[in-house]
């Protein structure tokens, strides 16, 4: 464990290729002005098209067998990054190279590889379900279709999937309405193992499970990986979760990462000051009664973003330079990158 | 004094064609004026049904077949429907576990809140829409005047939950049942929230259910708790009696399982085993086939009996030697 650890941690060698690398990505959501709206611009009003700057220029790689969490503020871009990851939304510039290849360049039998390799455990599991399909085809069809298991082999199969995820096989012939929310969460995480990934992004997937339930879903998790050299992009908001999981931190601030390092670094000693002011604020079960904060100062808004570093409206620090200069992700220790300009 | 909510003895079973899903089988709680209760245990254990069944909204094949549900001491369970409806989203208001039970897909947000807002206050429609402008900033989603013209799909999974957590706030009802309302969001947002729901508390009086697996929400927020399995409520007592020397064994073990409280990178302590079929839980303590400290006793059944001033459990053998210890 401690030698893969350090692998991981220090500079693996040049031979070893990232499992998946983000070059450049940015993702717009553009609203387009309806009839009325057009109308009233060409009158003079002050409308506008309306752009969301969902993801901004990130630059990502990640290597096989390692585990990356992504954290950030509700809203800043998590999500749609991790479905540019996976391959199943297509970035508005940038390139996804999956082993080394452009995703959008491959083709038929590749790309559908490619697709299956990939897989997402979704941030909303109530969406995510077609509300018609009894949850042995919801899990059992993919892994059918792709020949995984046989039509003999199908209930064995299935039944091998939710047991693994803690869920009860006889309750296979159920809807997915029938569930409880935490019960449609490993529906979801049962799907996406079912097809034996390689790599997989979980969109807070533990979020809706109680700890213990949580704890074997991530004991799976980490077996996975141990066992078959499975890669993750972990999302959560759970701090105390992705310190006990990951292996590299990567925190977003709307839209843009701020910072990355080995997840005993980040933790230990943060750089920039939303990394900072994040981590002086979680919650800890050892704390009781006790007054909750609102956020200070305003909230940028992702289609309105603050000229300059994106966190100045709240940073405690900002200076001059904040306002007008993004700052450059920089290394500031080996492994450990951080875009602030009292960096230098 | 009448106590906001008292649930006493709530059964809320499903008929299904495989048998009696008894989701809900004998919960009892107290909740009151301006107090938080965190509502935790396992999941599929009856927490959002318990939920449905205070706001009546448990749908067919299920049925509230037990027990009463006194707001100010009426009881709920006795109600028509038209009269559930007057006190919905007025008086009561539940933050639903999945957003999208609150939201239309079809429809932009300002079209809902506003709605929400004319169903039940006399205001124009230009205060109607500050209104809502308000309510967003207060559950911190910027550009809120742009954003009430946004589709739901386009708002991410935490921005969906705080718009239904601003519609449950509007009314500054008597009391919200809040079902996993933070599960999506980060921790400076969710400090947002659990302060605006603090002062609601304070200055309105209004009562609050806070269902969660966020046992850190629950010991800063909450005054009390009541944790839930299989169908039943297993403990109760104050927050930080119950935290700190949990009685019943299944807390034990959940509390065991936070990750803070494990070492990194190791497997995390998991309670063995698996939760019960509902469908035929076993007579006795349904934690029995989990449980370290189980005896032949344990088949038997038991009730929810009060072993220390304030503080229940439902469990002859329970966690009583840490409680004398410092
Ligand atoms: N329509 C239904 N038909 C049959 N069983 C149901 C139905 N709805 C819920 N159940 C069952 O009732 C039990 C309680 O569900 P409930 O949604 O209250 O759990 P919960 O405590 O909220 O769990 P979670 O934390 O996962 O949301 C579950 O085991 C679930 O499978
Ligand atoms: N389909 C869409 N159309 C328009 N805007 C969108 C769409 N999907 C996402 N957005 C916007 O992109 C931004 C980033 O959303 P995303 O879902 O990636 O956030 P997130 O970091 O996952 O947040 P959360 O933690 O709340 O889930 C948000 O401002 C959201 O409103
Ligand atoms: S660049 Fe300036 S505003 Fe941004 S985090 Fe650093 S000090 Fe704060
Ligand atoms: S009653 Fe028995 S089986 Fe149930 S929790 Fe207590 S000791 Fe364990
Ligand atoms: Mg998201
Ligand atoms: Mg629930």
């Amino acid at each position: 464990m401690s030698a893969a650890m350090e692998q991981i941690q220090g500079h693996a060698p040049a031979a070893e290729r990232p499992i998946i690398e983000l070059i450049g990505i940015s993702k717009r959501f553009e609203k387009r002005l309806d009839f009325i709206g057009k109308l009233a611009q060409k009158l003079g009003a002050p409308v506008r098209e309306e752009i969301v700057h969902a993801v901004d220029n990130v630059n990502l790689s990640i290597r096989k067998g390692e585990v990356v969490g992504l954290v950030g503020e509700s809203g800043c871009g998590k999500s749609t990054l991790g479905r540019v990851v996976a391959g199943i939304m297509p970035p508005s510039d940038g390139e996804v190279l999956w082993r080394g290849r452009n995703i959008g360049s491959l083709q038929g039998a590749e790309a559908r590889e490619a697709k299956l390799r990939a897989q997402m455990i979704f941030q909303d599991p109530y969406a995510s379900l077609n509300p018609r399909m009894k949850v042995q085809d919801i899990v059992g069809e993919a892994p059918l279709v792709h020949g995984m298991t046989t039509r003999g082999g199908f209930e064995s199969y299935v039944d091998e999937q939710l047991r693994r995820a803690g869920l009860d096989p006889t309750l296979k012939k159920r809807y997915p309405h029938q569930f409880s929310g935490g019960q449609r969460q490993r529906i979801g995480i049962a799907r996406a193992l079912a097809v034996q990934p390689e790599f997989l992004v979980c969109d807070e997937s533990v979020a809706a499970l109680d700890v213990s339930i949580q704890a074997q879903i991530l004991n799976l998790f980490m077996k996975l990986r141990a066992d078959l050299d499975l890669t993750y992009l972990f999302i959560s908001h759970d701090l105390g979760v992705v310190e006990h999981l990951s292996d590299r931190v990567v925190i977003m601030y709307l839209g843009r990462v701020v910072e990355q390092a080995p997840s005993e670094e980040i933790f230990a000693r943060a750089n920039h000051p939303y990394t900072v002011s994040l981590l002086s604020s979680v919650p800890r079960i050892e704390a009781r009664k006790r007054a909750f904060a609102t956020v200070k100062g305003e909230i940028p808004s992702p289609l309105n973003p603050p000229p300059g570093c994106h966190f100045h409206p709240r940073c405690p620090h900002a200076f001059d330079r904040c306002r007008v200069e993004v700052p450059a992700l920089k290394e500031i220790a080996p492994g450990h990158l951080s875009a602030c300009h009292l960096n230098g | 004094m009448v106590a906001t909510l008292e649930v006493r003895n709530l059964q809320t079973h499903f008929f299904t064609r495989a048998g009696v899903v008894k989701a809900v089988d004998g919960v009892s709680f107290t909740v009151g004026r301006g107090k938080v209760m965190g509502l935790v245990g396992e999941s599929g254990s009856g927490k959002t049904v318990t939920g449905f069944s205070i706001i009546g909204l448990v749908d067919a094949p299920g049925r509230v077949v037990g027990g009463e549900i006194l707001f100010h001491g009426q009881n709920l369970a006795r109600l028509s429907e038209e009269e559930m409806r007057q006190l919905r989203g007025n008086r009561i208001a539940m933050i639903f576990q999945d957003p999208m039970m609150t939201l239309n897909p079809v429809l932009r947000i300002d079209t809902q809140m506003i709605e929400t807002v004319l169903a039940h206050t006399k205001v124009s429609q230009e205060e109607a829409r500050q209104r809502c402008r308000d309510a967003l900033g207060m559950v911190g989603i910027p550009s809120p005047e742009e954003r009430l013209k946004s589709y739901p799909h386009q708002f991410s999974g935490g921005m969906r939950q705080r718009v239904a957590i601003a519609i449950a706030l509007l009314h500054r009802p008597e009391l919200i049942i809040a079902d996993e309302p933070t599960t999506a969001l980060d921790v400076t947002i969710q400090g947002q929230i659990l302060a605006e729901v603090q002062k609601l508390a304070t200055n309105t009086g209004t009562s609050l259910i806070w269902i969660t697996h966020d046992l850190s929400v629950v010991a800063g927020l909450a005054d009390d708790i009541a944790v839930m399995y299989a169908g039943r409520v297993v403990e109760d007592g104050p927050v930080s009696e119950v935290l700190d020397k949990p009685l019943h064994p299944y807390t034990h073990g959940l509390i065991g399982s936070v990750p803070s409280r494990n070492k990194r990178g190791e497997p995390l302590r998991q309670i063995p085993g698996m939760t019960p079929s509902l469908l035929k839980l076993p007579p006795g303590c349904a934690f029995r086939s989990r449980c370290d400290r189980a005896t032949p006793e344990c088949a038997t059944p038991i009730e929810l009996m009060e072993l220390i001033p304030g503080r229940h459990a439902r469990c002859i053998h329970p966690h009583l030697e840490e409680q004398v210890a410092a």
